[in-house]
């Protein structure tokens, strides 16, 4: 496309509760596969999502070490997204809600996270074509 | 003409609220404007045959365009030969879609 469309997306769901996150994820990697730059506004629990100290673990229960349960990460796909966004010469914007992480001790994020506030998210609305909202259930 | 997607991503039978989504959308429908619904996540179960809810019903009757997103299909086991009449499987490209085309694209 010659002049790249700009999605934005506020999530709020944290992870590893609601297939909603995964779903909205998939949506999210639909447009960076698209070459559409992302912006993402990560709200209450969704700053989690790209926690930093995520941890893969084996489960006992099932008899599975770590490499064969191949636990999913969330902070992984974003990691992901970012470096798929990069390879397709898209931008792309993750910014954690500051007084959320502050609330949750959630500062240390992967790379390519910045810190923000409230108003990011309406500086990503107005700023890009489009918005989708993904709400708490 | 004013364009909505609703993403319904809730089981029928465990959350009423399905019913007044759809109701919405007819709304939508009957006053002009396109309006159509991607079920995810458990939302899909309302796209089976014989599901019971009237949400499917109370959509075909006012033009509503129903699809239903295929991972999520696989993901419960539901083939393309158990969807009701006009569910049209689909992927989560068509979000993007709607909302480069300037789609209002509300999340349920």
């Amino acid at each position: 496309m010659s002049q790249q469309a700009t999605l934005a997306f506020l999530l709020m769901d944290a992870p590893f509760e609601s297939a909603r996150t995964t779903t909205a994820l998939r949506i999210i990697d639909a447009a960076v596969r698209r070459g559409i730059n992302v912006k993402v506004f990560a709200y209450e629990g969704a700053v989690f999502l790209p926690f930093a100290s995520q941890i893969a673990h084996a489960n006992a229960v099932h008899g599975r070490t770590v490499e064969e349960e191949d636990h999913p990460l969330p902070r992984e796909w974003v990691a992901g997204l970012i470096e798929e966004s990069a390879r397709r010469g898209a931008a792309f914007e993750w910014v954690n809600c500051g007084l959320c992480v502050d609330e949750r001790g959630a500062g240390q994020a992967i790379e390519g996270v910045r810190r923000g506030s409230p108003a990011d998210f309406w500086k990503f609305a107005e700023s890009s074509d489009n918005t989708l909202v993904v709400p708490t259930a | 003409m004013k364009q909505y997607l609703i993403i319904e991503t809730r089981d029928p039978i465990e959350c009423r609220d399905v019913d007044a989504m759809a109701s919405l959308a007819a709304d939508l429908a009957r006053s002009g404007a396109s309006a159509s619904v991607l079920l995810t996540d458990n939302g899909v179960f309302a796209a089976r045959i014989g599901a019971a809810t009237d949400a499917l019903d109370v959509l075909s009757s006012a033009g509503v365009g129903v699809f239903a997103d295929n991972f999520s299909l696989s993901e419960r086991g539901i083939e393309s030969a158990s969807l009701a009449p006009g569910v049209r499987p689909a992927t989560v490209d068509l979000v993007i879609d709607r909302l480069l085309e300037g789609a209002s694209v509300m999340w349920r």
